[in-house]
């Protein structure tokens, strides 16, 4: 560049650290997290133990059963958590659909993960949610980990994880957890700040302890956002289990990322729509399902 | 249960970071205008002492931004005072340790609010057993006693509606049920019928002294509107930019105002609806004339008994019936019409 040569030249070229010395920084970082993991390799192990168990029950209960039983049992499901016969019968017949097209097995571990996923999301999301609404240095603290959660490139993350843990399904469970908790945190802090002050006056009034506050009042109030959270959760859990077959993780994920690599095309739109249809079932039946639960806020009575 | 006062002393709230800091300068003299534009902290209250009658309602009355509801917070201790205190059967509320407040909330007061303040998903009876089940009633008895109340505010048959399937008025009905469950010797009612129609409001008003008749509570009631203050009030307190400018009967208010402000609140009022024949009787003098009008009648109810009568004069009898004072029609008509001093003031 002409301009270089009126410049000194550090203001032209930038002045990066040397090659050596980042070489230098990245082996010592690199092995020095591999000898952590090492070394506590044992715990990690026990203390993953248990998800591992969880899923495996999960995903034999689900495969082993007779077709027709796990059908049934969805479709009881589906209609008393929505009330709703539309989605009931395209309940049926997409689960019907993918049983022909020869995707029941993988649907079902899918199926097993993304219950196993969502469940530990909302068991961890909805405390710490809860924290961040009652402290605003929390808050402070959580929001900008959550921000690199969400945006930090999921195929970066899996890298930790893989060192951590190794390949398999639980180091899978772990990273689409990390993708699909922050939605779970951030609409329960979100639907606990939004309850009406007038009614948390009230509830203070009448001596509320801290516990029946949150138990009487701002659970139930904030609940349609958390219910929204949880449907974020699910959908977002349903995306990530196709990312995080590239760890060990089975099932329609698995197929998508083999047609991927071979250019099946027709294996990847067939797998492909069958998360689309799991993704439908669960995204209305949770949402009929939390407008039932607010049935009381219709106003009859201007 | 006997109901005790509650007394409010040399009560100051400064809303800000450093209220505390400030309390000195505003006792000194320093003004509301002032301490925001030089300090960025507003005076919410200052130098409130109410002594507020057991058994009795004590109103507190201002227009919006005069504190009133600041002040009521301070009674159940929902807003801290910077300095005072606030004292009922000898102790100081805002002293109280988390516990002991928490205990007295749950004991002994309840509160009413404008904007109700139900909990939406809960049904009516669900509601109302709120105070109870928060103090661990068992579930049978608290319903059995939300629901007698339901009944006398005139809600049978909506224990399963919920709040939103009620008028306004009808939601008020559940609010002051819900704070009667909770058999508290204090009544804390905040702007509680402000957003309710006018016809609705007076319905609620008349609920409000029937019920008091006999349960002779505590009662603050806050409100905007003088002619409930007057209807309502054992005592008025009137507040201005968080000072207390007047307070007493009704009586009082309406024949000595302290300033010209509350003259021209004054001047709107119906005063023959307010002034009680003994307040401006004259001394017997001689046998009683025409016909008798008991202690505590309003003027207009009592020109209209001597209209009909047809009849000038007329002498006030105490609840034994015996003749304390006279009065005619003239004196009647003087009293109600509004001082020509008023008018000047307020114009």
């Amino acid at each position: 560049m002409a301009i270089c040569s009126y410049l000194p030249d550090l203001l032209c070229k930038f002045p990066s650290i040397d090659d050596t010395t980042i070489r230098m920084a990245r082996k010592s970082v690199d092995d020095g997290f591999k000898a952590l993991v090492r070394e506590y390799i044992n715990a990690i192990d026990a203390l993953v133990q248990p998800l591992q168990w969880f899923l495996n029950y999960l995903e034999r209960l689900f495969v082993s059963s007779p077709w027709i039983i796990i059908l049934a049992v969805m479709v009881a499901i589906v209609y008393f958590g929505s009330r709703d016969l539309r989605i009931t019968i395209g309940t049926i017949v997409s689960m019907l659909l993918i049983g022909l097209v020869g995707l029941w097995n993988d649907t079902m571990v899918t199926l097993a993960m993304v219950t196993v996923c969502t469940f530990i999301a909302i068991i961890v999301g909805i405390p710490i949610g809860i924290l961040m609404a009652r402290s605003e240095r929390a808050q402070s603290i959580i929001n900008p980990i959550l921000d690199v959660m969400q945006t930090m490139p999921s195929f970066v993350y899996l890298i930790p994880v893989v060192m951590i843990f190794g390949i398999g399904k639980v180091p899978g469970l772990i990273a689409v957890v990390i993708y699909a908790v922050p939605p779970m945190i951030r609409l329960t802090n979100l639907g606990i700040r939004l309850v009406d002050k007038e009614v948390l006056e009230a509830a203070d009034a009448f001596g509320s302890s801290p516990w029946q506050r949150l138990k009487n009042v701002q659970m139930p109030l904030a609940l349609p956002t958390i219910m929204a959270g949880i449907n974020q959760t699910i959908m977002m859990s349903l995306a990530m289990v196709v990312v995080a077959s590239m760890v060990g993780v089975g099932g329609l994920g698995r197929n998508v990322l083999q047609a991927i690599n071979n250019q099946f095309f027709t294996v990847g739109f067939f797998n492909g729509f069958a998360l689309v249809a799991i993704a439908i079932i669960f995204d209305r039946t949770s949402q009929a399902y939390g407008k039932r639960l607010q049935k009381h806020s219709e106003v009859i009575h201007g | 249960m006997a109901s005790h006062a509650i007394e409010v002393k040399n009560l100051y709230k400064i809303f800000g970071p450093r209220g505390r800091d400030f309390v000195d300068q505003v006792k000194a003299g320093l003004g509301k205008t002032e301490l925001n534009e030089k300090h960025g902290h507003v005076l919410g209250l200052q130098d409130i002492n109410i002594s507020m009658p057991a058994g009795g309602v004590m109103v507190v009355m201002g227009l919006s931004g005069s504190g009133k509801s600041t002040l009521i917070r301070h009674i159940n201790r929902l807003i801290d005072p910077t300095a005072g205190e606030v004292l009922y059967d000898g102790v100081d509320v805002c002293k109280m340790s988390e516990n002991d407040l928490r205990e007295f909330r749950r004991h002994k007061t309840a509160m009413v609010f404008q904007k109700f303040a139900l909990l939406p998903h809960r049904t009516i009876i669900e509601n109302t057993v709120y105070g109870l089940e928060i103090q661990g009633v068992p579930m049978e008895e608290s319903r059995k006693r939300a629901q007698g109340w339901i009944e006398r505010v005139g809600l049978k048959g909506f224990e399963n509606h919920y709040p939103n399937q009620l008028s306004g008025g009808m939601q008020q009905r559940v609010g002051l049920a819900r704070a009667l469950t909770n058999d508290a010797d204090i009544l804390l009612m905040d702007e509680a019928y402000s957003a309710l129609d006018p016809l609705i409001r007076v319905d609620m008003q008349t609920v409000l002294l029937d019920l008091q008749k006999e349960l002779k509570k505590t009662v603050v009631f806050i409100t905007h509107d003088l002619d409930e203050a007057l209807r309502l009030g054992d005592k008025i307190a009137i507040l201005r930019d968080g000072k207390v400018i007047q307070q007493g009967t009704g009586q009082e208010i309406v024949l000595k105002p302290a300033d010209e402000y509350i003259t021209a609140f004054v001047k709107e009022v119906n005063r023959g609806r307010v002034i009680n024949v003994e307040t401006i009787m004259k001394p017997l003098s001689g046998n009683p004339e025409g016909v008798p009008v008991a202690i505590g009648t309003v003027l207009e109810s009592a020109a209209r008994m001597m209209t009909v009568a047809n009849q000038n004069v007329a002498h006030v009898v105490d609840a034994n019936g015996r003749p304390v004072g006279s009065i005619d029609l003239g004196t009647i008509i003087s009293a109600m019409v509004t001082p020509i001093s008023h008018q000047l003031q307020a114009a």
